[in-house]
């Protein structure tokens, strides 16, 4: 070539290390987290990775804000349903391992249909009309109760046919590993497709898809399929689900599970590829155990996203990502300080705040009457605990203050340091 | 130009209408084969709009645009794109959240038939990456390989707007204002690349500054109020007294 440019490529150890230990990790996460409740939580995370991911791939990626997501997993695993039942009455023949696809082909097929009239537009209007079909879906599905067994949904058994090398996916520990092995190879296929000439054309439109018209892309046609791939990916989430759950209701196609992953996404960060894994980790944490704790976790989960909306638009990835760039610059030392100071206001301030909100919970749930929080048993009813608990968190919302600042000094200038050491 | 030379861009008959406000009033206009026409004319003409209806941006509201002899009026501007046509923006139309590199490879991969790909990766599509990184080369933006578009200097962005638009390998290329905001050394620079990166190819350019056109055009046609009043050599042009009432007797008086 004439440019003369030689560039040596090796092969992307870097990327194979990262790939062999998320691996590992998917195999040994059950065996650290060996009780029945973590084997759950570990399956449902898994399945929120390949959801907000699937989800990432408009958002993200395309800068297509859906408000519908949920109809492409709930409809995988309304036909994933059926085809179990049709596998336990003997009508098909397949294992169960490979029910998933079937999840994902009808999330396909679903995703072809609304994302063709979908994908026309983009923008508020794209947006528009995802809530619209949304809507709609779930509207259907109480509807038709043949196919979607109305409020109760439907239900199967996922012990069917002769089982392969002991696998029956009786226990939960199994069905988690069907979850890992789908979960990575789904995040494998989804990475790659962020490679291809459709996934980087699709950032492309993301970024300015005017332009995108002028070197000869279709625009509609891009964003059409990375909708339906983006649906495939979902579907096989909704298969897993099936799966794992043995029960598909309309709750799966509702709006709030549409809210829920866009939160997942956004939480983790849009912009970067693995930030909605971490979202999702979170989100099912929340979802799964904080709900466990108390009843308000929606108003906690609510909070934590418009904070992060407010606070950190790009994200726990960006988060991560800021404070490795100033820990690959070996500058991390001069943050211990500040980020502890700042950690310890937050949580003084933290604790006063779930306090109040549990105690308005208790007192417009019951009517009152003597509570614990924190191990302390106390009467809502009385004026003191309301006084300590807005004192506390007055004194630690003013002490984050206070410590935010000398935080974020210490942080301007790392990365001015930083910035000059690059320049 | 003799009029058996094969046509890269005819107008024939060609208006435009904002509402009840007509802005392009009746254009005829044929432009050759590896000819570089330039179009000039007093702010408000119809210069960009002109750009807008051949590329596909806008729908024409009657007449005919043909694009090397085939009709083109009512396609799509990626339509267009792909029959050979390239164009670029007065205001700076890059992807600013992508690489220099990755803004060049994405104006490549469609004339190199990846289409919507799905299935190869892109570092394994070499010519694509050659071909961008032959075009980065070309507007001196290798060294700013990495960084992201929105983070480059006006002119290193003008320089990257010319390369998005030559990259596809195109035959017809379109450059709205190239030289616009930019100093004498940094224009004197930009003709220079427009000069070699268009070689060979038919080229299209709308421009105020002069002294670029002059010294790029073969031909210049003035366009005032939506109609050409005049298409010629720039000799021609410069003593054409309607031109120089309409247009350029001001510039001519400052002399």
């Amino acid at each position: 070539m004439s440019t003369g440019v030689l560039r040596f490529k090796p092969i992307n150890v870097g990327r194979y290390l990262t790939w062999g230990l998320f691996a590992l990790l998917l195999i040994l996460a059950p065996l650290v987290f060996s009780q029945g409740f973590a084997i759950t939580m570990l399956t449902q995370m898994g399945i929120w990775i390949i959801f907000a991911l699937s989800y990432n791939m408009l958002l993200g990626q395309t800068g297509l804000l859906s408000f519908g997501h949920a109809v492409y997993s709930g409809v995988g695993a309304y036909f994933a349903m059926h085809a179990l039942n049709m596998l336990s009455s003997g009508a098909l023949v397949f294992p169960v391992t490979l029910l998933p696809i079937f999840g994902g082909l009808f999330g396909l097929a679903f995703g072809v249909i609304f994302g063709y009239v979908t994908t026309k537009k983009s923008g508020t209007a794209f947006a528009m009309i995802t809530l619209g079909i949304g809507e709609m879906v779930f509207a259907a599905s109480l509807m038709f109760p043949s196919f979607f067994g109305g409020e109760g949904g439907i239900s199967g058994n996922r012990v069917v046919g002769k089982p392969f090398l002991g696998i029956t996916y009786g226990p939960a520990t199994q069905v988690y590993y069907l979850v890992a092995l789908w979960t990575f190879v789904s995040m494998i296929a989804m990475f790659a497709i962020t490679r291809t000439p459709l996934g980087r054309m699709a950032n492309a439109v993301r970024d300015n898809p005017e332009r995108v018209e002028f070197v000869g892309y279709n625009t509609h046609m891009v964003r059409f399929l990375m909708f339906a791939l983006a649906g495939f990916f979902a579907g096989i989430a909704g298969g897993l689900s099936a799966i794992n759950y043995e029960i598909v209701a309309a709750e799966s196609l509702s709006a709030q599970r549409s809210g829920g992953v866009l939160l997942a996404a956004y939480i983790g960060g849009v912009g970067f590829f693995f930030g909605p894994v971490i979202g999702a980790i979170l989100f099912t944490f929340f979802v799964v155990y904080i709900a466990t704790l108390t009843q308000a976790w929606l108003l906690y989960l609510g909070i934590f996203f418009i904070a992060m909306v407010m606070f950190a638009p790009g994200g726990l990835a960006s988060i991560i990502l800021m404070n490795l760039r100033v820990a690959k610059a070996g500058l991390f030392h001069r943050l211990w300080k500040p980020y502890g100071w700042l950690a310890a206001a937050g949580l003084i301030a933290f604790l006063g705040f779930v306090a109040l909100v549990e105690m308005t919970y208790r007192l417009s749930d019951t009517g009152g009457g003597a509570m614990s929080l924190f191990g302390i048993t106390f009467d809502v009813r009385s004026a003191l605990p309301w006084i300590v608990g807005a004192l506390v968190l007055g004194v630690g919302g003013f002490l984050y203050r206070l410590t935010w600042i000398r935080f974020r000094d210490q942080w301007d200038d790392i990365q001015r340091i930083i910035q000059e050491r690059t320049a | 130009m003799s009029a058996q030379a094969p046509t890269a861009i005819e107008l024939r008959e060609v208006f435009k209408s904002f509402g009840k406000t007509q802005i392009i009033r009746g254009v005829n206009l044929a432009i050759g084969k590896g000819e570089r026409h330039a179009i000039i004319g007093p702010n408000g003409a119809g210069k960009s709009t002109l750009f807008n209806l051949i590329s596909g941006r806008f729908p024409v509201s009657t007449g005919e645009v043909r694009l090397n002899g085939a009709d083109i009026t009512r396609l799509k501007p990626y339509q267009i794109n792909r029959l050979g046509l390239s164009r670029s923006f007065q205001i700076t139309n890059i992807f600013h959240r992508l690489s220099v590199f990755e803004n060049l490879r994405c104006a490549v991969l469609w004339s190199l038939g990846y289409k919507y790909s799905f299935w190869q990766a892109l570092n394994g599509l070499t010519n694509a990456n050659e071909r961008a990184e032959e075009v980065m080369e070309g507007i001196g933006l290798t060294r700013r390989r990495d960084t992201l578009a929105g983070l480059l200097s006006y002119a290193e962005q003008r320089a990257l707007e010319i390369g998005i638009t030559i990259a596809g390998g195109a035959d017809v290329i379109l450059l709205d204002e190239p030289t616009a905001g930019m100093n004498r050394s940094e224009t004197a620079h930009a003709v220079e690349l427009i000069r070699k990166v268009t070689a060979g190819k038919t080229l299209v350019m709308v421009e105020h500054d002069m002294g670029v056109v002059f010294g790029l055009a073969d031909r210049i046609s003035v366009l005032v109020y939506g109609e050409v009043i005049a298409t010629d050599a720039p000799a021609a042009i410069r003593s054409n007294a309607a031109v120089q009432e309409a247009y350029l007797g001001t510039t001519a008086n400052n002399h």
